[in-house]
């Protein structure tokens, strides 16, 4: 690799001269590059300049002339990210050469803008829909699209006020459901072939071993599977018990949660983000309103920014202590180790509920800050919590299972994956770390006010199960040292530097803001045109990209290594599926 | 040794069963079925048995704890409803997944707005509870309620009548909240009366 260029002097235009033009249009940033040349571009940007971690694509339909795709691309030795993009007509058939051969971990993102834009990629491994099912009709992110109950484009809807009189949606359409068919629609006549294109993407052999024929069996797990943590499936190809081939399949809990943000104002979307990864609703919240303060360009008031630190952190600690107990779950320790977790979940989502109103839809930031103070007497009770008991518990379930016997031969060696190829699949968060790359957004690009605490970015570096499961005690002692300083230093003060506004101004513009979610890293995509709801509004969702090297994870393992992968990986259905 | 890490972590599992014993002796017959049990239990120095026995305890619920929401009225002098809400319609408009209907009543003979809705409904099946009509309402009329065992056989449409509540109610589940809206009230009428008064003199 050559001599990494700094960020503030990379000009893609004095590079590329002709095929790529700083974006000129007001309140955005990065390159335009020309279709063609975007391989060219791309492996440029990775091999000398150094953006090795791809970390989101997205696509954004500006209708009625042009698809954008947009790639947030970022370096793993930290600082800012470069974005570029693809413009193209939005005629179909709309096609764009695809980055999977030089990121690989674009491969899923680029199948959902296929799914839900209709952008083709040229060169794609496996270019198939992946939200919504094979044979749905139409591509629901594009702008003229419309969902069965649709009304109209942006709340709020007029329907409701000053004149509203009371329809159930049910009511509006002829099959009394959320349903939606294709005009002149039979459904006597309607062949539906989705599965025959999963399984032909699953490599098909046959072997024969020492004279003896043997298939290979495929081997559905899920969606209805404890290990799955939810309605996700996994088609395995099976030889004997070594997995050779495996795809996921998910989109049962799909609800096009970015076309309803689009329909949503900037306000409105807030609660919605607490339903993504809904263990970890006060992060998901802070995702989002660091994304919409760039654009309206406001300072968050010092004493929430505090607070958000404390609900994150508190946040984190209870999602990891859930994934350790579940994991073992997973492995078959049956519910002990669980029900200890959730022990001390419990006395977190009191704290929880009592500044925010509830314990897992939190709802709990508002832009410019955060929407109630901490009750009386609170503060003593996190304080008793963080300096007191959970260190002690954390050092509890280290003597309870670290050394465990069982638990090491389950799961020391069986390998997840590599630091290189982490970064190479974009995965981030505790998985990328526990593979030896010490990548935390809190360290490498700091949001809110992490630069002012003392901690360690948690390190471990083989990526097996094992080690996975040791990173997370380590950040569970690290997010308390944050949250022991953090509940010294939090001043007295107004909790919003904002007056409380229904609506709010949203100059127009792009921004992407991230945090370093429980999971790995939680991005959203804004992009606002200065009218009252945003004109696109996308997730980057950790738990959704971290499973891009599923396949390439479980391949020569056996099976029942699968659950054990799998869960730890930490993924939720909520934010997988959105 | 082998089988040492096994041995300790069944240590952790045996002080905890032995803890629940302990506890238990150690708050001889007062640690259920009291409100002081359950604080106990849900405190930093819980051990053993943490669970609580619902539906014969129930947790507290904090003041700042949403549920659907419900409509405050003023009692009157003469047992009159005096509901606070005008029909602005801001609590419709933030509402994300739009679940409120407001009617706004006309006077029939001039034709203009009247300060009180005829109509409010608010479909309780797509509520989020997350709180935004209390949080953005101008005149403290519509309010979070505490009461979470609403589970039905039927959908679940809250008209005027099922969702007037009195005052009275609204300060006995949120004793501060409704103090701050009293105190800010008053400020408010205070700065009116003090307009009215420069205004004539």
């Amino acid at each position: 690799m050559a001599t990494l260029v700094h960020t503030e002097t990379l000009d893609l235009a004095a590079r590329f001269p002709g095929s790529a033009t700083a974006d000129s249009r007001p309140g955005y940033t990065g390159w335009i590059i020309n279709k063609d040349k975007l391989i060219e571009v791309a492996t440029t940007l990775r091999d000398e300049f150094g953006y090795d971690l791809l970390s989101s694509v997205t696509g954004v339909d500006y209708f009625p002339d042009k698809m954008e795709v947009v790639y947030e691309a970022f370096k793993t030795t930290g600082g800012p990210g470069i974005r570029f993009k693809v413009q193209v007509p939005r005629v179909d058939p709309i096609e764009v050469p695809s980055v999977t051969s030089i990121w690989p971990g674009a491969e899923f993102q680029e199948r959902e803008i296929w799914d839900l834009f209709g952008i083709k990629f040229n060169n794609h491994p496996d270019l198939r829909r992946i939200l919504m099912w094979e044979g749905f009709e139409g591509h629901p992110m594009r702008k003229d699209w419309h969902e069965p109950f649709y009304e109209e484009d942006n709340k709020p809807l007029k329907s409701r006020w000053p004149d509203g009189k009371f329809v159930s949606a049910e009511e509006k359409n002829v099959y009394k459901d959320n349903l939606q068919f294709p005009p002149n629609f039979d459904p006597e006549k309607v062949l539906f072939n989705g599965e025959a294109a999963l399984y032909g993407a699953l490599a098909k052999y046959q072997t024969i071993d020492a004279g003896i024929k043997t298939d290979h069996v495929v081997v559905n797990m899920g969606p209805q599977h404890p290990s799955t943590h939810g309605v996700f499936r996994a088609a395995v190809v099976l030889d004997g018990e070594t997995i050779v081939s495996l795809k996921p399949v998910m989109g049962y809990l799909h609800r096009n949660h970015e076309k309803i943000g689009e329909r949503n104002t900037f306000l409105q979307n807030m609660p919605y983000t607490d339903r993504l990864d809904y263990f970890n609703s006060m992060s998901n919240n802070w995702g989002y309103s660091l994304a919409v303060e760039k654009l309206m360009n406001i300072k968050v008031a010092e004493r929430a920014e505090y607070l958000r630190v404390i609900m994150a952190e508190l946040s984190r600690v209870q999602n990891h202590l859930i994934l350790i107990g579940m994991l073992l779950n997973d492995l078959g320790a049956f519910f002990t180790p669980a029900l200890y977790a959730f022990e001390e979940r419990e006395l977190i989502l009191d704290i929880f509920e009592a500044a925010s109103g509830s314990r897992m839809m939190c709802n709990y930031h508002r832009f410019g800050g955060v929407s109630r103070d901490l009750p009386e007497g609170m503060l003593e009770k996190i304080k008793g919590l963080v300096e007191e008991r959970l260190p002690r518990k954390a050092d509890e379930f280290d003597r309870f299972l670290t050394e465990n016997e069982v638990l090491i031969s389950r799961t020391r060696g069986v390998n997840v994956i590599n630091g290189e190829d982490a970064v190479r699949y974009s995965i981030t968060g505790p998985v990328l770390r526990a593979a030896g790359v010490p990548y935390d957004i809190r360290r490498a690009q700091p949001y809110g006010i992490y630069d002012r605490f003392e901690f360690d970015v948690a390190l471990r570096h083989h990526g097996d199960i094992y080690d996975n499961y040791l990173i997370r005690l380590d950040e569970i002692r690290q997010s308390l040292r944050i949250l022991q300083q953090a509940v010294k230093q939090i001043p007295e003060g107004p909790i919003n530097s904002q007056k409380p506004q229904y609506q709010v101004r949203v100059p127009a513009g792009e921004s992407y803001g991230r945090i370093e979610a429980p999971k790995g890293e939680l991005g959203y995509y804004v992009v606002s045109t200065g009218k009252p709801n945003p004109w696109r509004y996308h997730v980057r969702a950790p738990s959704f990209i971290n499973i891009t090297a599923l396949e390439r994870m479980c391949v020569g393992t056996k099976i029942a290594d699968f659950v054990a992968i799998f869960g730890a990986i930490d993924i939720v259905l909520g934010e997988l599926d959105r | 040794m082998y089988g040492k890490g096994i041995i300790k972590g069944l240590g952790v599992t045996l002080k905890r069963f032995v803890n629940t014993y302990l506890d238990d002796i150690a708050w001889w017959g007062h640690r259920y079925y009291n409100p002081e049990g359950i604080a106990h239990r849900s405190s930093k120095d819980a051990r053993g048995v943490f669970t609580v026995q619902y539906p014969e305890e129930k947790l507290p619920t904090p003041e700042e704890f949403r549920y659907v929401p419900f409509l405050v009225y003023d009692e009157g002098a003469d047992g009159k409803k005096e509901v606070r809400c005008t029909s602005c319609g801001i609590c419709a408009k933030v509402c994300p997944p739009q679940c409120i209907w407001i009617v706004r009543s006309n006077d029939p003979q001039t034709g203009r707005p009247v300060a009180e809705p005829t109509e409010f409904y608010i479909d309780a099946d797509i509520c989020m509870n997350c709180g935004f009509c209390v949080e953005y309402c101008p005149f403290d009329a519509i309010v979070m309620d505490h009461d979470y065992e609403i589970a039905s056989y039927q959908r679940n449409v809250l008209n005027m009548e099922k969702l007037l509540k009195p005052a009275s109610y609204y300060k006995s589940i949120r004793p501060l909240n409704y103090a701050r809206n009293e105190e800010e009230r008053k400020a408010k009428d205070a700065a009116r009366a003090a307009k009215a008064a420069m205004a004539a003199s």
